[in-house]
């Protein structure tokens, strides 16, 4: 380069001023072309993402499709609702916002207390609710103030609704909204669109798919923070299927009222064709506020229940079945080759050995009827030592014990039918003379749950071999051919009546509808054993009332069993419930009279008896009662009630001995002490 | 021909650059329109009348004479030194950055005064400084400190897109001065080397990722890279013809960020198309062809200097916008000028075009007689 002068450098920057003008003139080239680009080449893709971001499309829950009992009327069906919901991820200041939903919807404190107990526990993208259920004035304060309140979700929109609440809790169980795992499993937008519910437990999670229907949409154009500007169009929502049950939803209603304070389960089955008329227990959750999530009033009174609400207890409770299985021994001794006729006297006991099983009377000489009809033991432990119990239990089970079956949504627990192949698998131990007694009069080691005695009434009832079935027109084809003669069901059947209408165990619970009659047996199921029989004592250490029943006695239409839970004696807790309950298959206007006098004094239906403890316990607790921990705490406390029914499993084991009403001393038995806390030393023989 | 209808003070305004001047500004205006969901208010009316403003000032700007041009460069650069120190002291004393000086009534972006005073005084150094020592030292380092310091300064604010501006149109003038092309083929490579250790040391966590996901847009569709995401999906939805005035749903719906300011090439090609977006860029390049032609012509080396460093000033302006809005740059906090709404930037840019406007004057004026002493 050589020396610079004026001119060098005049001329120099004429030809860097061009180079400048050259590289601005290409940038202005790039960039021209980097715009024709995006504008022609890719203005499709452009386009759609434009689209895509100005219009929203939001789902709208499908109404879920009815639940409906054998005639048609609704067990479960939607009512139109304004809700709030929450999505927490859209949320900007949580705090601020959920007092101020609380203040425009009146919560209470628990209430604000809950909502944020979910708040906490849920994913960013799941709906949280606020309310549902909420009047206009309420609904429309949310909806105007929404720019201060990002991430509230105010719609009108369809809530599940039980009409009979507690009483279908437990066979139709509950909806809310999906859980992150459900999410996991089943990733569509649609379970965390605000406002919908799918189906929890029972035939609404089995049904879930047919329930649930198709959504509808609504798109709108949007803001970039969500607020919509327009709506553009709708499309409707699909609504789900209905199902049809086999369930009288009028009878189940007034089965689980008719419980009343007790602990029990009322199970009913048509004798024509095995269909499931009632499936109740009591006491239970509302599935109606279920729906909107579980809170920490509701959960305390759940827990601090000693009835155990989240027990079905009508196939997951297993009680020692009593004098109950009597009808039963009775079949299986005839085709065994006793005759009905034979007479056996009771002394008040019966001697085995170098031990004395005691009877609850002296009955004197007896026949087969005789011996259900006043539910003799030392009839029956006589001839089933005789015919040897391993020839009893093939019956039991023919008749429906120790099976499940095959019900939808209806989780249920085998039980027991023991014989000497089980003992040693179970215990490793010899069976003995003593473990047959015992089973022969429905102690020791059986257990059974209430569906499987009513299906067993059934079947003894009708000589059938019905199954159970809960789909109305859909009826399970019949099992093999029982093989009993009608002369044998006839003994059987005959020492059934005389037990209600003759002398028999429940001459109390006789029915008063025109000249209808009912047959039946009464159970008491010994927990422990005890100073005396029947009541008294703490409830936990009462018996297991039990009752089975059929009806019309001469051509059997339904049968039922009742259990309960530490009633005392089958006659007088079970029976006459089991009497009001067949009332209301024939004189339904008769039964629910009765029924709501006596609800006078149980402080109203179940519904009103809840609130009413709930308000109690929110007074007293407040926001301190604990946190619930979600659907798997839910989850968890439904398999736990199972544990917490140990009198069930280890009280069958104590002794033998029935419900005559007349006051006696219990017959100690040797009891296989099997893992039972409760229960009571084996007792001495006498 | 017409000149004789108007009145001479009138007909000798430049026109030529007057005219494509206040039609940009008014499509702007009209873009701001939109913007603002099809109102003047708040932008478009403040918009406009921030134009009358500064092209009264620009006018005053075109009377200075050229001598006190020249003595003034070196105090005036002082003083804005002086003012980006102030900034600075008032941000430490206040316990945070800031960028703006609050005189009275009037709020001060000594940064941008920055921009045209670093073209000036570097003018006015090269002006001054013997033909002989182009090539020396003594031709480079005062002028690189005279870069640096007000550089450095900025950069700490921390405002990296005016630094940028300021060290562009500095160098810019260096190389029109005619310093060896060596020098900056080199500093090319050191750049270039150099760049990926400032990336990685001398940049404040929202610039590098601002960096990072330039190179990488749709790695954070809803953080950072959601800018340049929107301004894509605005700029090609619009497609040849646009969607019509009006109709823009990006910046309507406002998920265009900025739709007003930085971002407002997308706002206006969105409801203007490709044909639009065009219409600018042609604008642009006759308001840029008219100013290197200013320096072309101009009679001295400073006044040489002076207007080309202007232009590409304003250059520097148009296209890191352009860049940024269509994906091609990162984002960087700079406005379209003339289009997008805020005081500052059309400050900067009307002192720009004051000034060339101001050289021109020189040129016609001094006639041919005036020479390169």
């Amino acid at each position: 380069m050589g020396q610079n002068t004026a001119a060098t450098l005049r001329h120099s920057f004429t030809r860097r001023s061009f180079l400048i003008g050259g590289v601005q003139g290409g940038i202005g080239l790039l960039l021209a072309a980097r715009m024709g680009y995006l504008a022609v080449a890719e203005n499709e893709k452009y386009k759609m993402q434009a689209e895509s971001n100005r219009v929203n499309l939001t789902l709208i829950p499908p109404r879920r499709g009815w639940i409906l009992d054998r005639a048609g009327q609704p067990l479960a069906s939607n009512r139109a609702d304004f809700r709030v919901d929450i999505v927490p991820e859209r949320l900007q200041d949580a705090e601020r916002e959920v007092d101020q939903l609380g203040q425009l919807l009146q919560l209470t404190a628990v209430q604000i207390q809950d909502l944020k107990d979910k708040l906490a526990d849920a994913r960013g993208f799941q709906p949280v609710e606020v309310a549902s259920g909420l009047d206009y004035d309420k609904f429309a304060a949310v909806s105007v103030r929404l720019p201060e309140l990002p991430g509230v979700v105010p719609q009108r929109g369809f809530s599940r609704y039980y009409p009979s609440g507690p009483s279908v809790g437990h066979l139709l169980g509950y909806v809310g909204a999906a859980s992150a795992k459900e999410y996991e499993k089943e990733h569509i937008p649609l379970l965390v669109t605000p406002g919908f519910k799918l189906g929890k437990d029972g035939l609404e999670k089995e049904y879930d798919q047919i329930l649930r229907g198709k959504p509808g949409a609504r798109r709108a154009e949007v803001t970039a923070s969500g607020e919509i500007v327009r709506d553009l169009d709708t499309r409707e929502d699909t609504p789900g299927q209905s199902i049809r049950l086999t369930i009288d939803g009028a009878l189940q209603d007034f089965a689980s009222r008719r419980i009343g304070l007790q602990s029990a389960a009322v199970v009913v089955i048509d004798c024509q064709t095995g269909g499931i008329l009632t499936l109740a227990s009591m006491p239970c959750f509302d599935p109606n506020t279920f729906a909107n999530g579980i809170g920490r009033i509701e959960w305390k009174m759940l827990n601090d229940d000693d009835h155990i609400p989240l027990l079905n207890k009508a196939v997951r409770g297993l009680y020692p079945p009593g004098s109950t299985v009597k009808p039963l021994a009775s079949l299986a001794l005839q085709i065994n080759g006793v005759s009905p006729d034979e007479k056996v006297n009771c002394p008040g006991g019966y001697q085995l050995g170098n031990r004395f099983f005691r009877c609850d009377a002296r009955h004197g000489v007896l026949d087969m009827r005789g011996a259900i009809e006043h539910s003799c033991n030392t009839y029956f432990w006589s001839m089933v030592h005789r015919v040897g119990y391993e020839n009893v239990a093939p019956v039991a089970k023919m008749l429906g014990l120790g099976q499940e079956y095959d019900l939808p949504g209806i989780n249920q627990r085998y039980g027991t039918v023991p014989d000497p192949e089980w003992k040693m698998r179970r215990y490793n131990q010899e069976w003995t003379a003593s473990d047959g007694l015992n089973a022969a009069i429905g102690q020791g080691y059986v257990l059974v749950s209430p569906l499987q005695l009513a299906l067993m009434t059934a079947r003894i009832a009708s000589g059938r071999d019905l199954l159970p079935s809960l789909m109305f027109g859909h009826p399970k084809p019949l099992g093999p051919a029982l093989p009993f003669t009608p002369e044998q069901l006839a003994v059987t059947h005959d020492g059934m009546f005389r037990v209600v209408n003759g002398s028999g165990t429940a001459a109390a619970s006789r029915l008063n509808v025109g000249n209808i009659t009912m047959s039946g047996k009464t159970g008491t199921a010994q927990v422990r054993k005890l100073i005396s029989r029947g009541g008294g004592g703490d409830w936990k250490g009462r018996d297991h009332s039990w009752f089975i029943c059929f009806a019309p006695s001469e051509a059997p239409r339904y049968a039922m069993a009742v259990v309960v839970e530490h009633g005392g004696f089958g006659a007088s807790a079970a029976a006459p419930i089991a009497k009001d309950v067949m009332t209301c298959l024939f004189d339904p206007q008769k039964a629910w009279a009765g029924l709501i006098e006596m609800e006078k004094t149980w402080g109203g239906p179940p519904a009103q008896r809840m609130a009413e403890k709930y308000r109690v316990y929110a007074a007293q607790y407040g926001v301190s009662a604990p946190k619930v921990d979600g659907d798997a705490a839910v989850e968890e406390a439904m398999s736990r009630s199972e544990g917490n029914e140990p009198q069930a499993q280890t009280t069958g084991v104590v002794t033998g001995a029935e419900s005559g009403e007349t006051q006696a001393a219990p017959a100690p038995s040797p009891a296989p002490s099997a893992d039972a806390k409760d229960a009571a030393p084996s007792g001495a023989p006498q | 021909m017409a000149r004789s209808l108007i009145p001479a003070p009138i007909a000798e305004l430049p026109w030529r650059v007057i005219l494509p001047l206040a039609c940009l500004t008014c499509f702007g205006a009209a873009v701001l329109y939109s913007a603002a969901g099809g109102s003047m208010s708040p932008y478009a009316s403040s918009h406009l009348s921030r134009f009358v403003l500064f092209l009264a000032m620009a006018l005053v700007i075109r009377r200075f004479p050229k001598e006190i041009v020249r003595w003034a460069a070196f105090p005036a650069y002082g003083a804005v030194v002086l003012l980006l120190m102030g900034v600075e002291a008032l941000g430490f004393v206040g316990g945070g950055s800031q960028r703006w000086l609050a005189l009275g009534p009037l709020v001060l972006q000594p940064s941008e005064l920055m921009k045209p005073t670093i073209v000036l005084v570097l003018a006015s150094f090269y002006n001054s400084l013997p033909v002989g020592e182009i090539g020396g030292w003594r031709s480079i380092l005062p002028a690189g400190a005279l870069i640096a310091v007000p550089a450095a300064l900025v950069i700490i604010q921390p405002d990296l897109g005016t630094a940028l501006a300021i060290c562009f149109g500095g160098g810019c003038t260096i190389f029109l001065a005619g310093l060896p092309m060596r020098w900056f083929v080199g500093g090319g490579v050191a750049a270039a080397v150099i760049a990926p250790l400032a990336f990685f040391f001398g940049l404040h966590d929202y610039q590098r990722n601002r960096v990072l996901v330039f190179l990488d847009p749709e790695s954070d569709p809803l953080g950072t890279g959601y800018h340049i995401t929107q301004s894509k999906i605005a700029i090609g939805s619009g497609g040849i013809l646009g969607k019509g005035f009006g109709n823009g749903s990006q910046s309507h719906l406002n998920y265009l960020p900025e739709s007003h300011t930085d971002f407002v090439f997308a706002t206006m090609s969105e409801e203007w198309g490709l044909v639009g977006g065009l219409g600018v860029l042609l604008v642009f390049g006759i308001i840029l062809r008219w100013g290197l032609g200013v320096a072309r012509r101009a009679p001295d080396r400073f006044s040489q200097l002076l207007a080309a460093g202007m232009t590409v000033t304003i250059f520097f302006y148009v296209m890191i916008n352009l860049m940024m809005v269509t994906g091609l740059a990162p984002v960087v906090g700079i406005p379209l000028p003339f289009m997008s709404h805020g005081g500052s930037s059309m400050m900067t840019n009307m002192i720009c075009i004051g000034t060339l406007m101001m050289v021109d004057r020189w040129t016609k004026e001094g006639g041919s007689s005036s020479s390169f002493s």
